[in-house]
């Protein structure tokens, strides 16, 4: 009779949200670029229509969207950085715990700065 | 606790008994991995830099509008930028969008229709965007006449 397995340093554990926050910031950024290169290829109509929905990223729920969006991008740049020195620096995978907290750390005082200036441009009065 | 499945990327590595699909891959699994990391290297400097241009300096995001995009593809620095960026955030994302469908689509059928449709979307959208950075036209003229919302430093035609 096979024991119950014990717990692992992985499943459920930093190194397992650390994925999963990974895959979903990863799919969430994929379909904003789908929306964004289309958007964008608008410049190709007309300066009217493009200028026109670009200004829809201006009003003030598009400016919390992109504010959560730029949120998924810093955590997804940031913790890549980390799965690239697990897997090329030497001490990467021992000390890969202490990474994400250096990610975590690093993420909310830049996502800080962003949000702060990005919101009080978009949200201020013009 | 629960069997954990073989992979469904790729056969090289995989023991015949757990082999989904016939035929050699090579070793593009390992070529895709590193690019992941190479490429992702790139484009933290790409979009950080993208983001800091256009949202963060002077107006932030009130100073986009037709006039902005010309301003920057007049230079071919933003040019080669936003191909750059454009290519590799595409790969990059579809790599890992193609790793998720392989994870997750449990039959054949599910997951070729999946990565056809994200191959098919890919395609579209990169051509549709390296065509847009070339062909853009700071100064488009419709009928004789500069078009509507045209950037002040247009000539009349």
């Amino acid at each position: 009779m096979p024991t119950k397995p014990a717990g692992t340093l992985y499943r459920g554990r930093e190194g397992m949200w650390s994925w999963v926050g990974h895959r979903i910031t990863g799919v969430v950024i994929f379909f904003f670029l789908l929306v964004h290169v289309l958007d964008t290829s608008l410049v190709r109509v007309s300066p009217e229509v493009y200028t026109s929905v670009i200004g829809a990223y201006k009003n003030p729920l598009m400016a919390i969207g992109e504010t959560g969006l730029v949120a998924a991008i810093l955590f997804h740049a940031f913790n890549g950085l980390r799965v690239i020195a697990i897997d090329f620096w030497k001490k990467g995978a021992k000390y890969q715990r202490q990474m994400l907290w250096a990610v975590l750390i690093i993420w909310v005082v830049v996502f800080g700065a962003f949000a702060i200036r990005h919101l009080s441009l978009a949200l201020g009065g013009h | 606790m629960s069997t954990i499945q073989a992979p469904r990327s790729g056969n090289s590595r995989i023991a015949l008994q757990y082999r989904r699909t016939s035929g050699s891959k090579g070793n593009f699994e390992m070529l895709a991995w590193l690019f992941m990391r190479l490429s992702g290297v790139v484009l933290v400097v790409l979009i950080f830099g993208h983001l800091f241009v256009n949202l963060m300096v002077g107006q932030g995001i009130h100073a986009i509008d037709f006039g902005f995009v010309a301003g920057k593809w007049a230079d071919p620095f933003w040019q080669f930028w936003d191909l750059a960026m454009l290519w590799l955030a595409f790969l990059h994302g579809t790599n890992g969008v193609r790793t998720i469908i392989n994870d997750y689509a449990e039959k054949t059928a599910t997951r070729r229709a999946l990565k056809t449709l994200l191959y098919a979307a890919t395609v579209v959208v990169v051509i549709l965007g390296t065509l847009v950075i070339f062909t853009f036209d700071p100064c488009p003229v419709l009928n004789g006449q500069l078009m509507d919302g045209s950037p002040s430093f247009c000539p009349a035609p």
